[in-house]
């Protein structure tokens, strides 16, 4: 009786609550992503974040089904589709353009999945941020070729299934470190963010818009028929993500000052593995194999994190 | 601001001022020979504020288009320029860009596509991207190529389609020619500024591009065919306006010396001077030759191709190109154009088609000589492409 359910979430929750979210709704109802797609939450808090003075570049992606057929749109702000590797190019243009007809108060978000950051779109992608193109560039991150049937990308994890990295062949590779790479641009902002944690996502996505130049934000999106795991489970999946450390959170200041947003529980990486299909051949060795890896990178982000102190 | 006036400059310049003088607001470019002199002179045009643009130094041609696309999207007059295998990388984009209806104007310098490498001039590059939905404009000279460039705005604006300008590598890009300069006033009442009547604007949100059903797709290339039709008289109309503001104009096709000829030359680009030095030469001796350029290749002018083709008994396609596995391009052009009008008993000229030099090999008034003279002596080609200059 009479409890604040804020003030339950907030003894809960790792972060700040109250009225850190925006009520506004820019993602309208009708769009028409799979029950459970991490893509569509993300998508949702950005623009909550955002606001109307936005505009969407969207790629080749899940998000070209999910912002509906023509003549539909479900997003309450324009959108511009273009070409699988043009997310960057194309927002790199439309932000020119909004300069030279002087509607600098606009924010163009480029919104890729991981296929158009990590590979097609990569060379694109480093253009602009090397110019340091005013633009917000959002990778969301379901770990594969998802629009397409579930296809190995280079986003891909360790020893995960795909069509294209059987059961019997699994992926030999590790993730790429995305994030690496755009702090090696020395960008004003990179960040990485989870569905799991909205109130750090719509802070960063903030913080983004308030920034200069080219800012970078990497989301871990869960993805129900390319994980092979139940809908209801995305949100716990993108929060166990964070406290295995196999995605943690953190953000990284003009591509050298890295700050570390939630120190992780440290859960077992079996704890993450266990409840998707795409890992349900792995033997205890490459499970073995995983968290030792994910424990490398995991020290390695921390004695970024410190030196950069 | 750009200073009116008559400057001897090259066709890469000339390309220059016609952008400056269109007022770019976008331009995104590459480098690539022999293209680079067009945006370099822009960079100095935007750096010096002579020009009032933003130029995105892109790490790719690819980029290129689709940041001219992003920009022309938003509603700034958008400008690149390219070459051989840049405009091969654009491919995909040109695609788009006449997809979502945009009218970016594009100079490519024809050059030879590899392997193995080449730098010199024939047209393959451009011809390639035939079917993309692009106006395209072949210039003869840098007065042209500076006309155009401002023609093509007028035209790609007023039927919402993305519209290509191209010169012959070398024999036009970097030849100096003394260009008239002509004065903004003039060129601003000519053009007026860029108001797409749809754009990306926060104050009217829409999506653009999304997937199409099968059931209203189709309607969608429809009307760019039908864009393209109307292209034709709007070009005509804008090439006609041109001539009375600055008292010059090219018309769709140019036709030398045709009344009452025999024998047709039809060409495109540089090499159209040449033959008009022949043509002359060979009426000043009585021969009944006569010489038809072909400026707008997309839309084609099949009105225009007829009515001054139709009546020659003989036409001599020159082609820089070669579709390979059938032949020249022009001459396959040309060929449609004129086939239906003999179904009803009416003229149907005999069609030469020559390939001659490809990869920027010359092409001289003796080899052109050679060409009307191997038409004259016969009734009918005796193949459907007959080499010129090749060493065998």
């Amino acid at each position: 009786m009479g409890t604040d359910l804020h003030e339950l979430r907030e003894e809960s929750s790792p972060f700040p609550i109250r009225g850190t979210m925006p009520s506004r709704e820019l993602l309208l109802p009708g769009h028409v992503a799979c029950p459970g797609c991490g893509a569509a939450l993300a998508m949702r808090y950005v623009l909550k974040a955002l606001g109307e003075r936005t505009i969407v570049v969207l790629p080749a992606c899940c998000w070209t089904i999910i912002a509906g057929a023509f003549p539909y749109s479900a997003l309450k702000v324009p959108v511009f589709h273009t070409a699988f590797e043009t997310a960057a190019s194309a927002a790199s243009g439309v932000r020119a353009a909004l300069e030279v007809t002087g509607q600098e108060d606009v924010t163009v978000l480029a919104w890729a999945g991981d296929g158009g950051t990590f590979d097609i779109g990569l060379q694109a992608l480093s253009g602009a941020a090397e110019r340091n193109d005013d633009i917000l560039y959002v990778c969301y991150d379901n770990e594969a070729y998802m629009n397409t049937g579930i296809q190995r990308s280079s986003a891909t994890p360790l020893k995960a299934w795909t069509t294209t990295t059987p059961e019997k062949h699994p992926k030999d590779e590790p993730k790429k470190d995305m994030m690496a790479i755009m702090a090696a641009h020395r960008i004003p902002y990179a960040a990485t963010a989870s569905p799991a944690y909205p109130e750090d996502l719509v802070r960063k996505v903030k913080r983004a818009k308030a920034t200069r130049g080219t800012k970078f934000i990497h989301i871990i999106c869960p993805c129900p028929p390319g994980w092979k795991a139940s809908s209801e489970l995305s949100v716990k999946l993108a929060r166990l993500a964070v406290q295995t450390k196999v995605f943690p959170l953190y953000e990284v200041e003009d591509g050298v000052k890295y700050t570390i947003n939630l120190e992780p529980e440290g859960l077992p990486v079996k704890e993450y593995l266990r409840l998707q299909g795409r890992f349900r051949h792995l033997t205890e060795e490459d499970i073995e194999l995983i968290q030792r890896t994910v424990d490398l990178e995991w020290e390695r982000l921390v004695a970024k994190a410190r030196d950069s102190r | 601001m750009i200073e009116p006036g008559r400057k001897v400059i090259t066709g890469n310049h000339a390309v220059s001022y016609g952008a400056a003088l269109a007022r770019a607001q976008v331009i995104a470019a590459y480098p690539i020979t022999p293209q680079t002199q067009i945006v370099e002179l822009l960079a100095d045009f935007c750096a010096e504020g002579v020009l009032d643009a933003k130029f995105i130094k892109v790490e790719s041609e690819h980029s290129a288009m689709a940041a001219c696309i992003g920009a022309s999207a938003t509603g700034a007059r958008a400008f690149t320029a390219t070459s051989a295998h840049g405009l091969a990388l654009m491919h995909e984009m040109l695609h788009w860009a006449a997809g979502a209806r945009l009218p970016i104007v594009m100079a490519n310098v024809n050059r030879a596509m590899g392997a193995p490498w080449s730098i010199w001039t024939d047209q393959n590059d451009s011809l390639s991207q035939r079917d993309v939905g692009w106006l395209q404009f072949y210039c003869e000279s840098n007065q042209e190529a500076l006309d155009t460039v401002i023609q093509a705005y007028k035209v790609a604006e007023k039927v919402s389609l993305p519209a290509m300008l191209v010169l012959d590598a070398f024999f036009l890009s970097h030849t100096s020619e003394p260009v008239e300069i002509p004065p903004q006033e003039l060129v601003d009442q000519y053009l007026p500024p860029y108001r797409p009547p749809l754009s990306l604007d926060v104050e009217d949100p829409r999506a653009f591009g999304g997937i199409t059903m099968p059931s209203e797709y189709m309607e969608l290339r429809y009307k760019i065919q039908r864009a393209m039709e109307e292209a034709l008289e709007v070009a005509r109309a804008a090439d006609l306006e041109y001539r009375e503001v600055f008292g010059r104009g090219y018309g769709l096709v140019e036709p030398f010396m045709l009344e009452d000829a025999e024998l047709a030359l039809v060409t495109s680009g540089t090499v159209t001077s040449t033959a008009r030095l022949v043509v002359r030469e060979l009426r000043s001796q009585g021969l009944p030759v006569g010489l038809l350029k072909i400026r707008l290749f997309r839309p084609f002018p099949t009105e225009e191709v007829r009515r001054h083709l139709a009546q020659v008994e003989k036409i001599a396609v020159i082609d820089r190109n070669i579709g390979f596995g059938h032949g020249g391009i022009f001459a396959q052009e040309v060929k449609s154009a004129l086939y239906n009008l003999g179904l009803d008993g009416g003229p149907r000229p005999a069609v030469f088609g020559f390939i001659a030099g490809l990869g920027g090999r010359d092409l001289t008034p003796e080899l052109i000589k050679e060409i009307i003279d191997y038409t004259r002596e016969r009734d009918r080609p005796e193949s459907e492409l007959i080499w010129k200059g090749v060493k065998l």
